[in-house]
């Protein structure tokens, strides 16, 4: 490990002038920079520690469900009002990592996770995420940490995340802020496939900070889900996920939500094929069709392809139980 | 880092089994290494020292928390519980201690402390329902020997005693 300065802000202003620097980097409970840190992925300059910062706001109103940034993993997995209101993020939250890194890591660094990729985590291989050009050590080598949706020639590493493909389920929105001011984008927004510039992830800006999620409340997120499979029963990432909610109305679906993880460079959706299901019937029948079409253009190897029957079955099973709920 | 350039040391107090300490550390020294190396408490166990097995877990004002990925420096006021701290003042072992011996619930003992330390967590936050919940709970507590049956008997017969 590369040494390092520490800055421990208490406002807003000192956190974004010392996260100015491209060598600086924001740390919170640390699950995630410490251990990238300890095998040389990354080497900060400077360690902003910014969980001196007020973003540790959880309140649920008629607006919706906010959490803010420093929240807790565990503290949003325990959160009763969270599991009544939206289980897919109770759901998701519990089937990660473990009881002692729930207990330390943020919402904000969930979300900023990285890829769970040997060759990106490695030292020894050549990774255009982290040095744009020099190659994909992982194509042709895949392995259960590799995308089967949204791959590019440059990149094919998966999101590890199971908590943001429940937001992106839930239609959540993002809030940033940074020294130019505050802005909004949607989960779906955030997230970056790697195409020609696998070094970008998200839309996050230099010396920006995650402050918030916002997750609206309904009928529809009040009936939702989250399925993780994986060959371990526990802390392990997902080889497939799904995050689902539904909302039936006299016997049809009035509406349907459905996200991927596990399988794709960003969490995985496509509202064109859930609006397709709005007045049908919840069968067996059509939720094989939606998961077939779900995953259509997944590409992969003998080593990934698993994933494609694998998180078809998962939809079917996940949308089944959210009808018999 | 035994004898590191002062340019990036610094200084880090913190709390440890109820006594105020002081140790002047580089800023790369993980809580793990400051509880080994510089407070000779060697009950933590480093196993993989990336988060992935358990055996550095310590209580962390009150929380279970991974040693080896907590930053000393950024440990800076808090306070730490370390298995050294379970035994009573006079030695007694606590009665999960107990139930461990009593259950053989270890082999090479490696893992131990990290179980007992997230057990003790584990039953302070209430439950566990029944073997299938404490097992799910204690997942991220690896026993490369396979102790798994002794350690969930010894916790469960803990948690049963406490109804």
């Amino acid at each position: 490990m590369q040494p390092f300065e520490i800055v421990r802000p208490r406002a807003f202003e000192e956190a974004f002038a010392a996260l100015a620097d491209p060598g600086s980097r924001a740390i919170a409970g640390g699950t995630g920079l410490v251990d990238l840190m300890k095998l040389g992925v990354e080497r900060p300059r400077r360690v902003v520690d910014i969980s001196r910062l007020p973003l540790a706001e959880f309140h649920i109103d008629s607006d919706g469900l906010r959490i803010g940034a420093l929240v807790s993993n565990s503290a949003v997995a325990a959160d009763m009002a969270v599991r009544r209101n939206a289980p897919a993020i109770s759901e998701a939250v519990l089937s990660g990592a473990s009881g002692q890194i729930r207990n330390a890591a943020t919402v904000g660094g969930n979300l900023m996770q990285a890829t769970r990729c040997p060759y990106f985590r490695g030292s020894a291989w050549p990774c255009n995420r982290k040095q744009p050009g020099s190659g994909c050590a992982a194509l042709g080598h895949e392995e259960a940490s590799h995308a089967v949706l949204g791959r590019s020639a440059q990149c094919i590493a998966v999101h590890p995340s199971d908590l943001v493909v429940a937001l992106l389920a839930l239609d959540a929105t993002v809030h940033l802020r940074g020294a130019g001011g505050y802005r909004s984008l949607s989960i779906a927004g955030f997230y970056r496939q790697p195409g020609n510039t696998p070094h970008v992830l998200s839309a996050l800006g230099a010396g920006e900070l995650i402050t918030a999620v916002h997750v609206p409340l309904s009928s529809l997120s009040r009936n939702s889900t989250y399925l993780k499979l994986r060959h371990r029963a526990s802390f392990e990432f997902a080889a497939a996920s799904v995050g689902a909610a539904l909302h039936i109305a006299d016997g049809r679906i009035a509406d349907i939500a459905v996200a991927l993880g596990g399988v794709g460079t960003v969490p995985w959706r496509r509202r064109d094929l859930e609006r397709e299901l709005i007045g049908h019937r919840p069968t067996e029948a059509l939720f094989r069709d939606f998961g077939n079409a779900l995953l259509e253009g997944a590409t992969g190897t003998d080593a990934t392809m698993f994933k494609v029957p694998l998180a078809r079955g998962a939809i079917s099973r996940a949308l089944q139980d959210l009808t018999h709920r | 880092m035994s004898h590191p350039d002062d340019s990036h040391c610094t200084l880090v107090r913190l709390t440890v089994n109820g006594r105020p300490v002081e140790v002047r550390v580089d800023v790369r020294r993980t809580l793990l290494d400051l509880l080994r190396e510089d407070l000779s408490l060697f009950g933590t166990k480093k196993g993989c020292d990336l988060g992935q097995c358990g055996a550095c877990t310590v209580h962390i004002d009150g929380e279970r928390r991974l040693s080896c990925l907590q930053l000393a420096a950024l440990a800076d006021g808090r306070e730490v519980r370390t298995i050294e701290g379970v035994a009573g003042p006079d030695g007694e072992l606590h009665p999960l201690q107990q139930a461990f011996i009593r259950h053989d619930a270890m082999q090479c003992g490696f893992c131990t402390p990290g179980q007992i330390m997230s057990a003790l967590a584990i039953l302070a936050e209430g439950g566990p329902a029944d073997e299938a919940d404490l097992r799910e709970r204690l997942s991220g507590n690896l026993c490369r020997c396979g102790a798994y049956d002794g350690i969930v008997k010894a916790i469960m017969d803990v948690a049963d005693a406490a109804v």
